[in-house]
């Protein structure tokens, strides 16, 4: 056999020299992403800051009552009973509504946010000076269905608001300082980016696991993930939510009340006109007035008490001495 | 224009038409939804699907009878659908163009000379035909959906290519859909694509049942392609991009020949022409797949119908996991109806039909099925828009007053698709002395069909409680310790021996507050034994208000088998699965 070529110097250094990178590349590679713990299994929780607090401290404790059977009247009366919308919202403010888009489910049924409402207040706060006014909740039903059933969305783009459906690059995880079950959650954030005011308004209706689903029961619309699983402990979640979500003003619906079969409804004979509006800057005190209108006393509605001890407001709302007004 | 360049331009639009169709089929006004757009015109524009419901049902459901301008357009012209039209055939034309257009012209006279496997299509197209027609309660069933181009394609872009997009961020609504079966759906896709590489248009050659059914029906065809021998040199360039391997060069075969017209605009000589006369070089009008095949096919495709049955699927074994949207017709005239082209799937809403995998049977297989897991929110009990869609009626168009039960259907209560049923080993209320009732809270009916019944069950602690000082709404315990604010969330009480019991509202260690005051004769003594209960109201489905809609299945927090379960049960489509009175 004949002896092969022998390796030139500068052969020898070539092949030497990708060699090497070669080696380097490896051990580069290798050193970069070498992991002596292994994988964690679950990501580290990630402590997040509460909610931003878009109360007023002018408007503390203010409660107003309308009766009437027209939404948009007895709105404007409430609100001026309680200092007008210009106490709430400014010019250049940017104002989030948030509704109860539950259901894919007409008005006529109750279930959700009355379009009205919507509509009224949307005008109200761009009439007082608003920069933007946006329409939000993160629905049971499939979103884009509920805001087109209900009636919401298209009241709220008749009055040149916008409308933002949950998804899930909008939620972020939000911990409740000193909260339990608020830890490390997933929070319809996205929506309150640059927001000055918030506002709920939601119908009032009878709901078989809390007993009531009011203003309060309003923001479980806010939280994303698993959160049926809160439904196991629902009353202290409630107090939580009131502790995390501290509004500018709640609009409490109780023009129509869903007596039965709440919160879904579904036949007008769950329903009954009860003729009232109530406004506030205290949710607790709000749902402990609207807990009535559901023949039912606050202490019948334990995530009330629970609210109330954890100083989110008050259960006893005749102490705030509501204005009553009636169209 | 040349008649090759009016041939590319008319198959660009039908394909960009087709997609649009496709990505327009979601519900709403705006002219990017639904609106009015015909989405479902090249379904019904495809004969096969027209003939093949035709046979199963011997009716032509309301838009199949477009079909009739494809059977006109074809008897006339010839396979001019698969040339100008077909979607599926212009992809398969332009990735088979992509493959071959850089290899020798020897090479490509190679790939586009006949086979007879090209026979193998008439073959599929008679087993397909026979299980429509012959099946052994009359209507057989429409397995043509599987191969029909159309129907395939629709399926494979509504179902995996469109979803695909989405999860790139394109076109997105809320989140992305989800569709089960998408990998295999998209396998079958994928496979027909790529088979172009190794021969120019391989699935209307070999495979593709409509383009046989074409083939036949364009056998006296006005106008063909022929061939003049006199003035041909024989160069055999118009064999060069033949896409339907119809052998221009020697006697054509016309039922092979997809009028792409590449021998038109290639020949060099004025050999080749567009006529009303027959070609003088020869043709071979009809195929010749071999009467024994044909036959074979025909007695297969009827054994195949009667042996799905034979397995029991429509009758005594029928799958109660196999619940079908709202409108589906019984078991047996939905088979012979479902071409399987995903439009329910794609228009719904909630994202909650999808394609049945082979759990369900063959026969069954990527035709709608409800999956509450998958879906937004169940089905949506004020929702009839897949039976509006369906182009075959296998979901028949439902009224709103239909399917909620009401107006002149008040008499027939609500449409059901099935019923709930609570699994008491995995709910938590049943078996885990946790409060929950999502269910029934989500239950849409009025009154709902889930309802609760309380109970008290009694809390295991680790040591047992003894009163101490009690009076008005305070018990002191004088042994047992509580985990502090454990018992204060407003579901748990305590047992009085009186029977009373008296919710609790807040606790420490040895103290508890109670939400109403001990009534003063039943005030229990220092050192009587005390108890913890926790309230829970266990879910129960009321079976004639339950109408199968599934967001109770949805919602349930248990979510990897739910504890609330929606199947076929009691589903009105089918008298046979009525369970109670």
């Amino acid at each position: 056999m004949p002896p092969a070529d022998p390796l030139s110097r500068r052969e020898f250094l070539r092949r030497a020299a990708r060699a090497g990178l070669g080696v380097a590349l490896a051990g580069g590679l290798s050193a970069i992403s070498f992991d002596a713990a292994g994988p964690l299994g679950l990501p580290p929780e990630q402590a997040k800051a509460g909610l931003p607090d878009f109360s007023l401290p002018q408007t503390a404790g203010r409660i107003a009552i309308a009766r009437g059977a027209e939404r948009r009247e007895t709105l404007s009366l409430a609100l001026r009973a309680l200092g007008g919308i210009e106490s709430f919202v400014g010019r250049g403010d940017r104002v989030l509504i948030k509704v109860n888009a539950a259901f894919a489910s007409p008005p006529i049924l109750s279930a959700t946010t009355h379009p009205d409402l919507v509509y009224e207040l949307a005008r109200l706060c761009f009439a007082a000076g608003a920069a933007s006014v946006v329409v939000t909740d993160n629905p049971i039903n499939d979103p884009a269905s509920c805001f087109a059933l209900s009636g919401i969305g298209p009241a709220a783009r008749r009055a040149g608001a916008s409308v933002v459906l949950p998804a899930e690059s909008l939620f972020r995880p939000v911990s409740l300082e000193g909260g339990t079950l608020i830890r490390n959650w997933p929070v319809l954030t996205a929506p309150l980016t640059g927001v000055t005011r918030l506002i709920g308004v939601a119908p009032v209706k009878d709901h078989h696991r809390s007993g009531a689903s009011m203003t309060l029961k309003n923001w479980y619309g806010l939280l994303g993930g698993r959160r049926n699983l809160f439904h196991q402990d629902v009353h202290r979640l409630i107090a939580e939510l009131a502790l995390l979500v501290r509004p500018t003003l709640v609009v409490l619906d109780g023009t129509t009340t869903m007596m039965t079969n709440g919160p879904t409804g579904g036949s007008l004979s769950d329903l009954r006109e009860t003729r009232t509006l109530i406004a506030g800057t205290d949710p607790v005190a709000v749902d402990a007035c609207g807990a009535e209108l559901l023949g039912k006393r606050p202490e019948d509605l334990p995530f009330l008490g629970a609210a109330e001890k954890a100083g989110a407001g008050t259960t006893d709302f005749r102490r705030l001495s509501p204005r009553e007004v009636s169209a | 224009m040349s008649l090759r360049s009016a041939r590319r331009a008319s198959q660009v639009f039908f394909t960009l038409l087709f997609l649009w169709f496709c990505a327009v089929s979601t519900l709403g006004g705006r002219f990017t939804e639904l609106s009015g757009w015909p989405v479902n015109l090249f379904l019904e524009l495809d004969p096969l699907a027209a003939v093949a419901t035709l046979l199963a049902t011997h009716t032509l459901y309301r838009g199949l009878l477009w079909a009739l301008l494809t059977v006109c357009a074809t008897i006339l012209l010839g396979r001019v659908f698969c040339g100008f039209v077909c979607p599926f055939g212009a992809m398969h034309q332009f990735v088979g163009w992509l493959g071959m257009r850089t290899r020798p012209t020897a090479a490509r006279l190679a790939q586009n000379r006949f086979l007879p496997a090209q026979n193998l299509k008439y073959v599929l197209l008679a087993f397909f035909l026979a299980a429509a027609a012959l099946g052994p309660a009359g209507g057989g069933s429409l397995l043509a959906g599987l191969l029909d181009p159309i129907c395939l394609a629709q399926r494979s872009v509504n179902l995996t290519l469109l979803p695909l997009f989405e999860r790139l961020g394109v076109a997105v609504r809320g989140e992305p859909r989800l569709t089960r079966e998408a990998l295999a759906i998209a396998s079958v896709f994928l496979a027909a694509i790529l088979l172009n590489l190794h021969r120019p248009r391989f699935f209307c050659r070999f495979l593709c049942p409509l383009g046989a059914l074409l083939g036949l029906l364009g056998r006296f065809a006005l106008v063909r392609i022929g061939r003049t021998p006199e003035a041909c040199t024989g160069c055999t360039l118009c064999e060069r991009a033949c896409e339907g391997a119809c052998e221009p060069t020697g006697r054509i075969r016309t039922a092979e020949c997809v009028l792409c017209l590449n021998c038109l605009a290639d020949c060099r000589h004025g050999a080749i022409a567009l006529s009303t006369r027959a070609s003088a070089a020869g043709e071979i009008p009809l195929p010749d797949p071999g009467r024994r095949a044909v036959i074979a096919a025909v007695v297969a495709g009827a054994a195949t119908v009667s042996l799905g049955r034979i397995g029991g699927a429509t009758g005594a074994t029928w799958s109660p996991s196999l619940v079908r949207p709202p409108g589906a017709l019984a078991e047996e005239e939905f088979l012979s109806r479902c071409i399987r082209c995903g439009q329910c799937m794609r228009v719904c809403p909630t994202n909650v039909i999808h394609p049945a995998g082979l759990e369900e049977g063959l026969e069954a297989l990527w035709t709608p099925k409800l999956d509450f897991r998958a879906g937004t929110s169940g089905c949506q009990h004020t929702c009839i828009a897949c039976g509006q869609l369906c182009p075959t009626a296998a979901i028949r168009p439902l009224r709103l007053e239909e399917r909620l039960g009401t107006a002149e259907f008040a008499s027939r209560g609500p449409l059901r698709i099935g019923c709930a049923f609570v699994d008491r080993g995995r709910c938590l209320p049943w078996a885990m002395d946790r409060p929950c009732i999502v269910c029934q809270e989500n239950c849409p009916v009025s009154p709902k069909a889930i309802f609760t019944r309380p109970v008290y069950n009694e809390v295991r602690l680790p040591e047992p409680l003894v009163v101490g000082e009690a009076s008005g709404q305070r018990v002191g315990l004088a042994a047992g310790r509580l985990e502090p604010g454990r018992f204060a969330t407003g579901d748990y009480f305590i047992l009085l021996p009186s029977g009373r019991r008296l919710r609790i509202r807040a606790h420490g260690e040895q103290a508890i507050e109670l939400a109403a005051a001990i009534p003063e004769p039943e005030l229990p003594p220092r050192g009587s034994p005390m108890a913890v209960a926790i309230r829970l109201q266990q879910p129960h489905v009321d079976p004639e208000r339950c109408i199968g809609c599934g967001v109770c299945e949805h919602e349930c927090p248990v979510q990897g088998k739910r504890a609330i379960r929606v199947t076929a049960e009691n589903e009105s489509r089918h008298p046979r699965h009525r369970m109670t009175l």
